[in-house]
């Protein structure tokens, strides 16, 4: 019993001291100065701005990410090649590589003295310090979510449904609509999910890229640290709360559609 | 006997428009391939004396050493805290056990930047406790900490909640103590998800950036990081220090990684 409730205790100390008390100081520090502060940062033309383009890369690179990893796990799970290994290697190295890594390898392909970087120069669309090159960044970022949430529903679903579903003369495409595509939907949203948290609130690969021109290039990311380093907490802490609800709802939705057995 | 031959038709691969798993193909190569592929060449491209000569600069070593002290740090505590919270999450129950639950995956969520200012707000200059980390190594490993919690919790419940409690009824029937029963009983079939969970918590930490530049102070030679390190030497335009990094740090998360598979097939073989 004692040995019970010290556990219970050391582990719930842990929480709260590494979790639980730092995300709750964020709220009270906010709140700090009063309501009016807050309302005055959030409502700040250039904080509008950063929220504005942290949503707008989300929007863009959200939708192009999700169908990505559901043909990509279609195609790792029901098609037999070579090489398959590797391309699995391939997908999950995202997870891997560190975001400053990331956002650098783009500066040596798309930057100045870069690969292809005095072609889109001069053709007037610069990707390196502009919202292409920190699209490109979280896309790189964001890459492996959806497909790693789909394959292992693909799997399990098995393929006798399809098959039943052709025998009886439905069409490719009618059997990916009626049958697959409801068998994981929850596997997609569940994906969805992680992979608009990461995009909102990616940060080192973007830092690289983005060369942070306030009102330009700034993510609220970005604008957290950038006010911090300017002494302007309560704008700091308002973005990073407007980041931190975020969190929180996306918490919530991991739990709703991924319902875990221990419960 | 008779066998109706069905239509060979393949279901679901076949529902593919044929060109999708090519433009699949394309979009990764254009998103992942390319930009890894140009550090790769950037490497090769100022030789090997000069990829040597950025690895070896005192600077990057300090740095170096500092990111994998921390990150084995942070894999051994959460190694031990870990499989203690997994155990209590899942063989204890108490009001709040849910929330507490849920909240473990709230690093995933929280974007790195936040979690740093989180941590900053507790354990900063303006500490209500009193206790400023900041500009110490401390402070690494506890943004390494805050982000690596989930790896390990969430590798050893799953086995947890399916591990057979006879055994241990058996061992305790047979005299067997608490604390002996875990070592002997529960320990030896917790350790593969134990040790991949803290393989992906170091392979999150080597690379870990946002949360340490907030909190660290990223002195060189006391608490820059390798991430932190490589972001100043892109800041200075030292393109082959900044490339030399980065193909290090790249290697040791593959191999990570790999050890991870390779984990996963020896517990998977040992299981049957």
């Amino acid at each position: 019993m004692i040995v019970r409730y010290g556990l219970r205790l050391v582990a719930l100390t842990y929480l709260a001291l590494l979790l639980i008390i730092p995300v709750g100081m964020i709220v009270a520090h906010t709140f700090s100065g009063g309501l009016a502060p807050v309302w005055t940062a959030l409502t700040d033309p250039d904080a509008i701005k950063a929220l504005g383009l942290t949503l707008k890369i989300a929007i863009i690179v959200v939708p192009l990410n999700t169908l990505f990893g559901i043909t990509m796990a279609l195609v790792m799970v029901r098609r037999e090649f070579r090489g398959k290994a590797l391309l699995s290697a391939l997908i999950d190295l995202p997870f891997a590589v560190s975001p400053v890594i990331v956002g650098f390898t783009l500066i040596l392909v798309y930057g100045m003295n870069g690969w292809f970087g005095e072609f889109f120069i001069n053709q007037g669309y610069p990707i390196i310090f502009s919202t292409p090159g920190m699209v490109l960044a979280t896309m790189f970022a964001s890459l492996p979510f959806v497909c790693r949430e789909v394959i292992p529903v693909l799997r399990e679903i098995g393929t006798e449904q399809e098959q039943a579903a052709a025998t009886l003369g439905a069409r490719a495409h009618q059997t990916f609509r009626r049958i697959t595509l409801p068998a994981i939907r929850w596997g997609i949203v569940y994906g969805v999910v992680l992979t608009t948290a990461r995009a909102i609130g990616e940060y080192g690969a973007v830092a690289v890229v983005s060369g942070n021109v306030i009102g330009q290039t700034q993510t609220l990311t970005l604008r957290v640290s950038q006010e911090y380093q300017n002494f302007d907490h309560i704008a700091a802490y308002t973005a990073a709360l407007e980041l931190a609800v975020i969190a929180l709802v996306t918490l919530f939705l991991m739990n709703l559609f991924h319902p875990r057995k221990d419960h | 006997m008779t066998t109706v031959a069905l239509p060979r038709r393949r279901a679901s691969g076949a529902a593919l428009p044929s060109v999708a798993p090519g433009v699949a193909i394309t979009y990764l190569s254009v998103v992942v391939l390319l930009p890894l592929s140009a550090l790769l060449w950037e490497s090769h491209k100022g030789g090997l004396d000069a990829f040597w000569q950025a690895v070896t600069a005192p600077d990057a070593v300090a740095a170096l050493k500092l990111t994998l002290g921390a990150a084995l740090l942070v894999a051994l505590i959460n190694a031990v805290f870990g499989t203690l919270i997994a155990w209590v999450l899942v063989r204890d129950s108490f009001i709040g056990k849910g929330l507490a639950n849920s909240l473990i995956d709230l690093p995933f969520a929280l974007p790195t930047v936040v979690a740093g200012l989180t941590l900053l707000t507790l354990y900063g200059p303006n500490s209500p406790i009193g206790l400023n980390i900041t500009y110490t190594r401390k402070a690494v490993v506890l943004a390494l900490m805050f982000e690596t919690l989930p790896f390990v919790i969430r590798s050893v419940q799953p086995v947890l909640l399916e591990l057979d409690r006879e055994m241990e009824e058996a061992a305790a029937s047979l005299g067997a103590r608490g604390h002996v029963i875990f070592r002997r009983v529960v320990l030896p079939n917790l350790l593969p998800a134990i040790l991949s969970g803290m393989a992906l918590a170091f392979a999150r930490a080597v690379g870990e950036y946002g949360s340490v530049v907030m909190l660290s102070g990223n002195v060189p030679f006391a608490t820059e990081v390798a991430s932190v390190h490589i972001y100043s030497q892109i800041q200075s335009d030292y393109v082959t220090g900044a490339t030399a990094m980065s193909v290090v740090l790249l290697s040791i998360s593959l191999v990570v990684l790999l050890s991870i598979s390779a984990l996963h097939r020896w517990s998977s073989k040992h299981d049957r």
